[in-house]
């Protein structure tokens, strides 16, 4: 008697393709091995949206039955893995079925996994992670983040070396042999097949005691019952807002109490003060009206309100004004304003770190020119493909 | 005769949700016209549809509308001249469409059609509920609901059959509940043609097929000196609809070799106290419950209604009255109907008035806009119908189940 349920955690629309096909091969592959299983998507995710943290799920079980008892609960409560297609999501994920913040652990058993899709190290992803009062593992497997569009898939084989990970922290689910088998039935690729075993013999595997982790406790707030709901679908307006910070001089919008976008994003802003001529562009066109306006006419992107979209970026008249950097450069959601009011040079020297790191490494979505996803496979899985 | 080794080889195992099995029924039912306009969860149908057709085994006229009005008339009329349809739609898409859902019963044109279970806006939801399907249940329309992706694609066969069949021609939809199987995949036993064939004669209107060679003119306007009559006629095709599906459900098992009876299916029922019913995917934990509570002593079964028209009027009668309580939970409402309860349960008391047994009815609102119906909500349900056998309380209760107080 034994069923096992593994999730992955991936980036709404970008990662569609690659979390359908790492769930559906986990069940194929189990049926090789007479067991039954069922993958789903999490409907509450959908529509999906840019970027949006959203669940696929893999059932798998000895007999119909015991498959039967764990689908009775629809989303599993626990899990043996959980698997996190991008690194960002480390810090916690509120889908559109979820409002608040949910730990990325949060469905991870006690001695279960955390599989991450990553450059970095574990000291780093634990930085961002929970804590969490029972063990569990943290595998890393090396390796970007693999974002496509909704037409267009990039097989940089992110699918076969998740598998060939969890053939290893969870072997008794599925065999690597099997998983083997269910890739070439799909693909017929003799190098995914390899890519799956190279990521099998080198993920990464710490364990993580109870306690160890990011402290910081999840945002969360109480949903009301019927009989205290405004009636008519009434929501009550926000009111317009006031100065910076609460204090005299420019404008800040009051935002929804409930509703935050901590980790919709994959990147976010970073502004240089000191060029900024204060043209209102990224203001005017940022979709989430995520700027506040400080006393002095400068914007501050507040990472409350930042999807992480890019648009101010692109309208910004001022050569590198606003970069855009990925999201794990970041510990917390603190106000660039205020670090650059409080200390200029300390300020200019982490903007030039944050964006030394993005310039380091490849945008985590955006596609720039045609060819470009090809580029990317060749540097991803080079020649022996 | 099939022997199981037969069927066996003449099926293939595939990893496919509700609403991939209702597409690949479509290929092996050599559908001829398909219209579509997308609206969740039906659209999933509709991209599975698009792929088989692009991966070339799927041949058939496929037609995406301007919207779901179009949708139904546009597949309304192919089945006048003779073509095998299916076509879909979801919640308020559903309602857009419904002067074409009304004419095409009169009309007696088959179609098939599956409804991806929304509901119904406002406020703008995506989740389950019974609501869209059930708003067509006394226009002529016969209504199935599916529990599993096998369900799906063993209706669908059994769909075209019971509706194109000359003593029936009338159109049916398949209710598949949204997410739970219009977006899970399951394992499933896909036929050969070759097994479907044997089951599913060609679509055959006969003389009433509009063709050139068979000059006849349809839907013309009438006043109150005819319309009494059509009714009549519609209902009697709804009432003959009943043997059509036995008939159809029997050879169904004789040639695919499973299927159990074709109105209700029972679960653990035998020597039950009490019974829940109920229809579509709420069959899972449902089951699950059962079991669990059986293995503690508890006399309990489910029993869910496959074909909810035409209703299993016998069979509802027959099987309820055996029980010392019924609860019937119903993923749908029906705002200031009689005792404020759901569809289902309306429709059950309805039936049980003619059982000598009185038997206490009991129903259930859970699960609305696609929240799970947890084990815990199923314990609930059965722990008030199992005091309502030891009390022989009153039947007049409903309770909404799993809502925030």
């Amino acid at each position: 008697m034994s069923t096992y349920a593994v999730e992955v955690v991936y980036r709404g629309i970008f990662q569609k393709r690659l979390s359908g096909n790492i769930c559906r091969s986990i069940v194929l592959a189990s049926r090789l091995e007479g067991k039954i299983g069922t993958a789903f998507g999490r409907y509450g995710d959908s529509p999906e949206r840019n970027g949006i943290p959203a669940k696929y799920f893999a059932v798998v079980a000895d007999d119909p039955i015991e498959l039967e008892e764990s689908l009775a609960q629809y989303e599993p409560t626990q899990v043996d893995a959980t698997i996190v297609v991008d690194d960002t999501l480390c810090k916690g994920v509120e889908s559109w079925a979820w409002y608040g913040l949910q730990p990325i652990n949060a469905l991870t058993k006690p001695g279960g996994t955390v599989i991450v899709t990553s450059y970095q190290d574990p000291e780093q992803l634990k930085e961002d992670i929970h804590v969490k009062d029972q063990p569990y593992n943290l595998a890393i497997v090396k390796g970007s983040k693999s974002f496509s569009g909704l037409w267009v898939y990039k097989d940089d084989h992110t699918d076969v070396r998740v598998l060939g990970a969890l053939a290893r922290v969870a072997p008794d689910m599925v065999s690597l042999e099997s998983y083997q088998k269910a890739i070439l039935q799909q693909w017929d690729s003799e190098g995914k097949v390899v890519s799956s075993q190279r990521s099998h013999e080198r993920v990464h595997i710490t364990p993580v005691e109870p306690g160890e982790g990011n402290e910081t406790e999840p945002y969360s707030f109480e949903m009301p019952g019927w009989q205290e709901m405004e009636e008519a679908l009434v929501i009550p307006g926000i009111a317009q807002g006031g100065g910076f910070r609460g204090g005299e001089g420019g404008f800040e919008p009051v935002r929804s109490a409930v509703f935050k976008k901590y980790s919709t994003r994959t990147m976010r802003p970073v502004v240089n003060f000191e060029t900024c001529t204060k043209c209102t562009l990224c203001w005017l066109q940022c979709p989430d009206s995520c700027f506040d306006v400080t006393p002095d006419g400068l914007y501050d992107a507040n990472m409350e309100a930042c999807c992480g979209c890019g648009v101010c970026e692109d309208v910004c008249p001022v050569p590198n004004c606003i970069t855009m950097v990925n999201e794990e450069a970041f510990g917390d959601n603190d106000s660039q304003y205020e670090h650059w009011q409080k200390n200029r040079d300390d300020y200019m020297e982490w903007l030039e770190k944050k964006i030394a790191v993005e310039k380091s490494e490849r945008r985590s979505h955006g596609f720039h020119h045609v060819g470009q996803y090809q580029e990317e496979l060749m540097a991803e899985v080079g020649s022996d493909d | 005769m099939t022997t199981k080794t037969d069927i066996q080889t003449l099926e293939t195992e595939e990893l496919i949700s509700g609403s991939e099995a209702i597409a690949r029924a479509c290929a092996l039912a050599d559908v001829d016209v398909i219209t579509a306009y997308p609206i969740r969860p039906y659209d999933t149908v509709m991209q599975f549809v698009s792929k088989l057709i692009a991966d070339g085994e799927l041949t058939c006229e496929y037609i995406v509308a301007e919207s779901e009005h179009s949708q139904f008339e546009i597949v309304k009329h192919a089945s006048a001249v003779g073509a095998r349809v299916f076509t879909g739609s979801s919640g308020v898409g559903w309602f857009y469409a419904f002067e074409a859902l009304a004419v095409t019963c009169g009309l007696r044109l088959p179609m098939v059609a599956m409804v991806g279970n929304r509901a119904l806006d406002d406020p703008g939801a995506f989740g389950c509920e019974h609501n869209d399907a059930l708003a067509v249940r006394d226009l002529g329309w016969m209504l199935n609901w599916a529990a599993t992706a096998q369900d799906c694609i063993d209706t669908a066969f059994l769909a075209w059959r019971v509706a194109e069949d000359p003593r029936v021609f009338l159109p049916v939809a398949i209710s598949t509940d949204g997410a739970f199987l219009t977006h899970s995949q399951q394992i499933v036993k896909v036929p050969d043609k070759s097994l479907v064939d044997r089951f599913l004669p060609p679509y055959d209107r006969g003389k009433f097929q509009l063709h050139p060679d068979n000059p006849i003119t349809i839907a013309p306007q009438v006043n109150e000196d005819w319309l009494m009559e059509i009714r009549r006629q519609t209902d009697a095709a709804m009432r003959r609809a009943r043997d059509v599906i036995i008939e159809a459900h029997e050879d169904f098992k004789r040639i695919f070799g499973r299927g159990g009876d074709p109105f209700l299916e029972e679960y653990m029922t035998d020597d039950a106290d009490v019974v829940l019913m109920g229809m579509g995917t709420l069959t899972l934990p449902l089951k699950v419950t059962v079991r669990r509570l059986r293995e503690r002593g508890h006399k309990v079964g489910f029993i869910r209604v496959k074909w909810f028209r035409p209703f299993p009027t016998p069979e509802i009668i027959e099987s309820l009255s055996r029980f010392k309580a019924v609860g019937v939970i119903d993923r749908d409402y029906s705002l200031g109907s009689p005792l404020h309860g759901g569809v289902l349960f309306n429709e059950v008391r309805s039936t049980m008035y003619s059982s000598e047994a009185r038997v206490p009815i009991i129903g259930f609102v859970a699960g609305l806009g696609g929240r799970e119906i947890t084990l815990r909500a199923t314990r609930e349900m059965f722990d008030i119908i199992e005091k309502a056998a030891e009390n022989g309380a009153s039947s007049q209760e409903i309770h909404w189940i799993g809502v925030r107080e």
